[in-house]
């Protein structure tokens, strides 16, 4: 049955089906909501938690971290400055290869201050080694959620659920919330093999000498490519149960003919789904919608761009002074590609600049204009800037 | 008539409970590792710690290498109030009473860990936090702390033409982590292990959220011989510099008594760290009279001075009856 939900309301719901034992956040916009509603739950005894309200985004991310390795699946949730304050500790798990589950409510990052919505939080803690699992919708945001708590503790890697602040965490869409015996069928209780426990005591986080640490960082890193698998396999299994599917490591729909693609990472495929119902000219285009940043599917995103002429890469982040973060790796990962379709990077939304329907235009002319076929940033209004910045 | 017995098995009859184990890497002299086998063995087995970046962490576990009989977790240097929180709420929502105790030196507690420190005794986590106080960050090679006494030596704080070493107090942190209201929060030192243990007990028995601050000498970064750690920590006491005692509940609630006060240049002459302090120079006597002022306040607060024999202290002193001045 669909409810009218608001994204964080919906994805606190999502949250109290997996059962976790602790909870520990701090309030930051736009991710206070979910918090906010988790705690409602635990103080009306409809979920049965330790929800701890912490006194740092650094202590959130530590206390969940301190949970899981004492046995209890935890969750914790922020955004933007406090995703950065969190980041020594973001790694720190991630090394561990502790199952934790977080949502990140995508936001600028200071400075300028913006409690708005872009991707500059996740996308500078691409590298910490979690994996990463961006939403287009709140149903997706819930439905990701769940199957972020099976992917994490069955690949013993943490999982980011990124969803773009406000456009999702504050809209109300019709959501359908699975039932607990849906969730209990997919999700069996927690059970993590370095568990610490009296009886067998172990020693976690040790000092690692140059001797070891390549190899430790090795099978880090295969284990976020083998987790490709288990996003995959969690986004089939959630489908037979519910009929509902987040489109596994990334999600491709449009003609089959088109010759272009433009590839999205979050709430702006819907955007863009809509422009492209309304285009008069009818151009045939693909929507490539990225749901897995980390592992980066390689593989799944050559099958999805083979035979095309021009992929456009539309992102809400950038990194200055070099230009995409998303669009570099794609450029990357299609070179391995025999006849490599031409990549165009584009950045937009940025610190919660709206992205209407008539960005489509701008992004199409490309193909007839491809200009340097560097990076730009798309709606920058030189007239704002003194001269010498223009 | 003698018995072969194996070392696996002569281990499992040790009287006592061992947490920290030989072998591990520690300097001649360290006051941190005995400081942590005396804890882990009043603490017993049902225990998990959570250590900070530090020489305790590092010297007890060179992958694949581990000193540690007890579940034991290393994260960062400045989360270690936090981590155990989290360990001691995943325990609450399982129904186990395993302790959690939180181990880390003083630039870990005084300094970058602080806040974390707040917030878990804020919340009353049902934690014991062990502070190991060597008085500076002795695992970077000696740099100052906020511990770090005033006009000690260290790396950043060295004595010069216009300097005398560390111009800035040490902080009371004690002081500052009782003010919480905690259940309990307590001083100790290594040259007296039964007090020690004492106290670890005390806090075990204790729901809610313990402190125990315990005064740990550093060879190479005070400067003296490593067979003189327990006599250099018992003159830190003897002089009123480092006062052991104990607050609950945010109030005084008992003080180790010095029956025989020693001025303080009697404690700071055995340190190559306070060696600028004996030399024919104004700014150093004046700089041991502050020290000697500061010792006298200690002893005038907290009321240090005890009438009798000296305390005496050693090794299994609370478990084996002795005759003599016994102080607890």
């Amino acid at each position: 049955m669909l409810e009218a939900l608001e994204g964080s309301q919906a994805v606190a719901k999502a949250v109290a089906l997996c059962r976790p034992q602790v909870i520990a956040a701090y309030p930051i916009t736009p991710q206070t909501h979910i918090v906010e509603n988790i705690s409602k739950l635990v103080a009306d005894g409809k979920l049965q938690c330790e929800f701890i309200s912490v006194e740092s985004e650094f202590s959130a991310a530590s206390v969940v971290l301190g949970a899981a390795l004492a046995g209890s699946r935890a969750y914790t949730a922020s955004a933007s400055q406090g995703i950065l304050l969190m980041g020594e500790v973001l790694f720190n798990i991630a090394g561990m290869r502790v199952p934790i589950v977080m949502t990140c409510a995508n936001r600028a990052v200071s400075s300028p201050l913006s409690i708005w919505n872009d991707q500059q939080d996740s996308m500078a803690v691409r590298d910490a080694g979690w994996i990463q699992l961006y939403c287009s919708d709140n149903q997706e945001a819930v439905d990701s959620t769940i199957q972020a708590f099976r992917i994490a503790e069955r690949s013993e890697l943490p999982v980011m659920v990124c969803m773009d602040g406000f456009t999702l965490t504050h809209t109300m869409e019709g959501i359908e919330i699975p039932t607990q015996q849906q969730v209990d069928a997919f999700l069996p209780p927690y059970k993590f093999s370095r568990s610490l426990v009296p009886n067998n005591p172990i020693s976690l986080g040790t000092l690692v000498s140059p001797e070891f640490f390549s190899e430790a960082r090795y099978s880090h890193h295969k284990a976020l490519l083998n987790a490709e698998a288990e996003i995959v396999s969690a986004d089939r299994d959630w489908a037979a149960l519910t009929g509902r599917r987040c489109g596994g490591l990334l999600s491709v729909e449009g003609p089959e003919q088109s010759k272009v693609a433009i590839l999205t990472i979050g709430s702006v495929l819907g955007t863009l789904r809509e422009a492209l119902r309304e285009l008069p000219s009818g151009q045939p285009v693909k929507l490539i919608s990225l749901r897995s940043f980390r592992p980066f599917p390689v593989d799944a995103l050559k099958v999805a761009c083979k035979g095309l002429d021009d992929v456009i890469v539309l992102e809400r982040a950038f990194s200055p002074g070099s230009g995409g973060i998303v669009g570099l790796e794609v450029l990357g990962a299609l070179s391995e590609l025999a006849n490599p379709p031409r990549v165009h990077n584009f950045a937009a939304g940025l610190g919660g600049r709206d992205i209407p329907l008539e960005i489509l235009p701008k992004l199409l002319a490309v193909l007839s204009d491809p200009g340097d076929g560097r990076f730009r940033v798309i709606d920058v209004d030189l007239s704002k800037l003194p001269v010498e910045d223009r | 008539m003698t018995t072969n017995i194996l070392i696996s098995e002569l281990r499992k009859n040790q009287p006592r409970f061992r947490g920290l184990e030989s072998g591990h890497r520690a300097c001649l002299g360290c006051g941190e590792a005995l400081i942590a086998r005396l804890v882990t063995e009043a603490a017993g087995p049902d225990v998990m710690v959570a250590n900070a970046t530090g020489c305790l962490e590092i010297f007890t576990t060179p992958w694949p290498e581990s000193a540690w009989r007890v579940p034991w977790v290393h994260s960062l240097f400045e989360n270690t109030g936090a981590v155990a929180a989290g360990m001691e709420a995943a325990l609450k929502a399982q129904g186990k009473s395993t302790k959690v105790l939180a181990f880390g030196g003083d630039g870990g507690t005084f300094d970058i860990g602080f806040q974390a420190l707040s917030g878990m005794l804020e919340r009353g986590h049902n934690v014991l936090y062990v502070c190991f106080d060597n008085e500076a960050y002795m695992n970077t090679g000696i740099q100052r702390s906020s511990s770090t006494p005033h006009a000690a030596m260290t790396t950043t704080s060295p004595p010069g033409k216009m300097r005398m070493g560390k111009r800035h107090l040490k902080k009371d942190i004690v002081s500052i982590v009782a003010a919480h209201h905690i259940p309990y929060a307590a001083t100790s030192s290594v040259a007296y292990p039964s007090d020690i243990r004492k106290k670890v007990r005390r806090a075990m028995a204790i729901e809610g959220p313990t402190f125990l601050q315990v005064h740990s000498p550093c060879p190479l970064g005070w400067g003296y011989e490593g067979d003189q750690s327990i006599a250099v920590a018992r003159l830190a006491v003897q002089t009123g510099l480092f006062p052991i005692i104990e607050l609950e509940r945010g109030e005084l609630a008992s003080v180790m008594p010095l029956r025989e006060v020693l001025p303080v240049s009697d404690y700071l002459r055995t340190q190559q760290r306070f060696r600028h302090l004996f030399v024919d120079d104004l700014r150093a006597r004046e700089e041991l009279e502050h020290i000697q002022a500061l010792a006298d306040h200690n002893i005038e607060i907290y009321n240090l001075r005890g009438v009798g024999l000296d305390a005496f202290d050693s090794e299994g002193m609370d478990t084996v009856r002795r005759g003599g001045g016994r102080w607890a």
